[in-house]
């Protein structure tokens, strides 16, 4: 009885969270893909038909802003990176005894919701608006000058909108490097920067990995930023499909194109896994 | 006797060979931090200096300063006050990666993202030694401490054993002028520590470089080392070779903290020449070596180690130190016999018996027994 109940016990755990999984992200998948081959429309219903121009159209149509997409989620995540690694290293190294209340002001601003965030970025980058007001007043920038509608307006916001999925993994690598070590470095002759670049670097580089693979992806689909923040020309594959979903009611272009960015992105992470997530490349990182 | 000196005087060691610069030289340094709010001395005034091509040992309780001065000698803490030399030469604001000397850490700090290989070169490569002259050096350090053919793995990959030697290997190939290790085997269980003992010391006369070794265990500086400084709360109590740390301990502290030691005092009746007599209970008498600082009266607290102690049921004659006990206990210990003897006084006095004839013990529990020692095996502490 209770060896049937050990045999069982594992199955018990995984049960809720594997329902779960099932209803609402493979039976969702699943409609997806189907309706992603269908033709007809909202009005006469639609059938399956193994139509699958509309991946040849989606694609077509809108490769502009696949590519738009993947580059902004790239520059966000490099801005990420750039902003968020001394910010983790700095907790984790100089942080002391605080270290948990810096970390929980990093996260502070996230206890309000994302969209309200975003809203306040264009509140505070408007044409005419706190930020930007004094100073075409005083004559600082130009009248025309702008930051919204564009490029930089959307990939700020979604490096902002991210950032702390970037510095927690980063910070829990670099909190994991044994202080000894580092002084060992520096025993061996290495100066300050030489212990970073062959020691800390490399030793918080499974952190880097595991921040850019929580930001990349969720950055590159997004489309809440581009709405907000952007215009005409910094729309990004995520407003195509929202659109085509709750606007066009296209259902099929919508699901060819969600299944071809995930196509892309996994594609692009396990390459990224393959060139970057092994030991070797710490290895050669170090020499 | 008179070659018997005792008391405070003697704990001066002789100094490193004269005329040679001490490899390492601390000089009245004193350290101090500030931790809670509260200003904490970890070393308060130590002055030392160590020869070149010693083993020397820094041995103390935990938090008695001896880290904090290896560290101050590595250059990873600045000394509050004094002067730190290196072969003379004032380093006391030199950082680390300047200093000619090389430490193995407690826990070996080895790079857990490189291999054996890269750890032992990594010095190397930072001093921009040729590829070549790297690639023999590391093969020659691997070759001393046994690792060849292991270059490959990584430190998780390996048994503590091997880690520690990786460290020793890391430090050793940059040929430094002083290698400091601090506990390096203090991970290790009873065997292996025993057997890299020897093995360390094998590695220091082969390489003939100095040795500045920070241990808590007295048996491991005891064994190894060619001086030791014994130290607590943030003081040298002690700077001697270890047969005189052992046989002379200078103070109470250190009779204490360096093998068994029985503790006893008593007071002055008379003083004869070279030797002062003891009145300790009523029917004993102890006779210790007298520097002439010593005056009847005085009280006066003296140790004796267990093995020097005879155990005897009748009184012995001559002119020893004789004292009367019961004993306590009897403890079979293989090699030998130990005895807690309880004195008139009630202090217990630990007896060591050699088991050189056969198992047959002198005394049983609850006998009286009278105990004796050469006057040379017991002296006033201060």
């Amino acid at each position: 009885m209770s060896r049937l109940r050990a045999a069982l016990t594992p199955y018990a755990l995984i049960f809720p969270g594997g329902l779960w999984l099932a209803i609402f992200f493979v039976v969702p998948m699943i409609v997806m893909l189907s309706l992603s081959l269908q033709s007809g429309s909202v009005e006469d219903g639609y059938a399956f038909t193994f139509n699958w121009h509309s991946y040849a159209d989606g694609l077509a149509n809108y490769h502009d802003q696949i590519i738009r997409s993947l580059l902004y989620g790239l520059a966000s995540t490099v801005l990420q990176i750039v902003i968020g690694f001394p910010v983790a290293y700095w907790i984790a190294f100089k942080g002391g005894r605080h270290k948990s209340v810096y970390l929980f002001l990093l996260l502070l601003p996230f206890l309000v919701s994302f969209v309200l965030r975003t809203i306040s970025w264009q509140f505070l980058l408007s044409d005419n608006g706190i930020l930007l007001g004094p100073l075409k007043d005083i004559g600082l920038l130009p009248e025309g000058f702008r930051v919204l509608a564009t490029p930089f307006a959307v990939i700020g916001g979604l490096a902002y909108n991210f950032l702390p999925f970037m510095v927690l993994p980063m910070y829990v690598a670099l909190e994991r490097i044994d202080p000894r070590v580092l002084e060992a470095a520096q025993d061996l002759y290495a100066s300050r920067f030489q212990t970073f670049l062959r020691v800390v670097l490399p030793l918080s580089l499974p952190g880097v990995f595991a921040g850019v693979l929580m930001t990349f992806v969720p950055a590159t689909s997004d489309y809440v930023n581009a709405s907000v923040l952007g215009g005409t020309n910094t729309t990004m594959i995520g407003n195509v499909i929202q659109n085509q979903y709750l606007v066009t009611q296209d259902y099929p272009t919508a699901s060819a194109l969600s299944f071809t960015l995930m196509a892309l992105l996994l594609v692009g992470i396990f390459a990224y896994a393959r060139a970057l997530g092994t030991d070797d490349v710490l290895e050669v990182a170090a020499r | 006797m008179t070659e018997i000196q005792a008391g405070p005087g003697a704990a001066v060691a002789a100094a490193p060979v004269s005329g040679d610069v001490p490899a390492i030289e601390l000089d009245n340094v004193v350290k101090e931090y500030v931790s809670h709010g509260e200003v904490v001395r970890a070393v308060k005034g130590v002055s030392l200096a160590i020869a070149e091509g010693e083993f020397f040992s820094l041995l103390g309780p935990s938090g008695c300063g001896k880290t904090t001065n290896m560290r101050m000698i590595a250059g990873f803490e600045d000394p509050t006050q004094g002067v730190v030399r290196l072969h003379g030469e004032d380093v006391t604001n030199v950082p680390p990666n300047k200093r000619d000397i090389n430490m193995v850490f407690q826990s070996y700090a080895l790079f857990p993202h490189m291999n054996v290989w890269d750890n032992v070169a990594f010095g190397l490569r930072r001093k921009k030694v040729p590829d070549a002259e790297i690639k023999r050096r590391v093969g020659e350090i691997l070759e001393v401490v046994d690792l060849v053919g292991r270059e490959k793995r990584r430190p998780k990959e390996m048994s503590g054993g091997q880690q520690q030697r990786v460290a020793l290997a890391r430090a050793l190939v940059n040929r430094p002028r002083a290698l400091l290790l601090d506990e390096p085997l203090g991970a290790l269980d009873l065997k292996l520590r025993q057997a890299m003992q020897i093995e360390l010391k094998r590695i220091q006369r082969e390489v003939g470089i100095t040795f500045v070794y920070v241990t808590h265990d007295q048996s491991e500086a005891l064994t190894m080392s060619d001086r030791i400084a014994v130290m607590n709360d943030g003081l040298v109590e002690q700077l001697a070779e270890p047969r005189e740390i052992y046989e002379r301990p200078a103070s109470k502290f250190v009779a204490g903290f360096i093998g068994t030691s029985n503790l006893l005092s008593g007071t002055v009746q008379q003083v004869s020449g070279a030797t002062a007599v003891l009145a300790l209970g009523q029917s004993d008498r102890i006779l210790i070596p007298s520097d002439g600082t010593l005056s009847a009266g005085q009280t006066v607290d003296l140790t004796v180690r267990p093995e020097k102690i005879k155990i005897a049921k009748d009184r012995p004659e001559g002119d020893l130190s004789v004292v009367r006990g019961t004993v306590a206990e009897v403890v079979y210990l293989g090699t030998s016999n130990s005895y807690v003897v309880v004195l008139g006084d009630g202090a217990e006095i630990t007896v060591f018996e050699q088991n050189a004839h056969d198992s047959t013990i002198t005394a049983e529990r609850g006998d009286s027994v009278w105990l004796s020692w050469q006057p040379w095996h017991s002296y006033a502490l201060r």
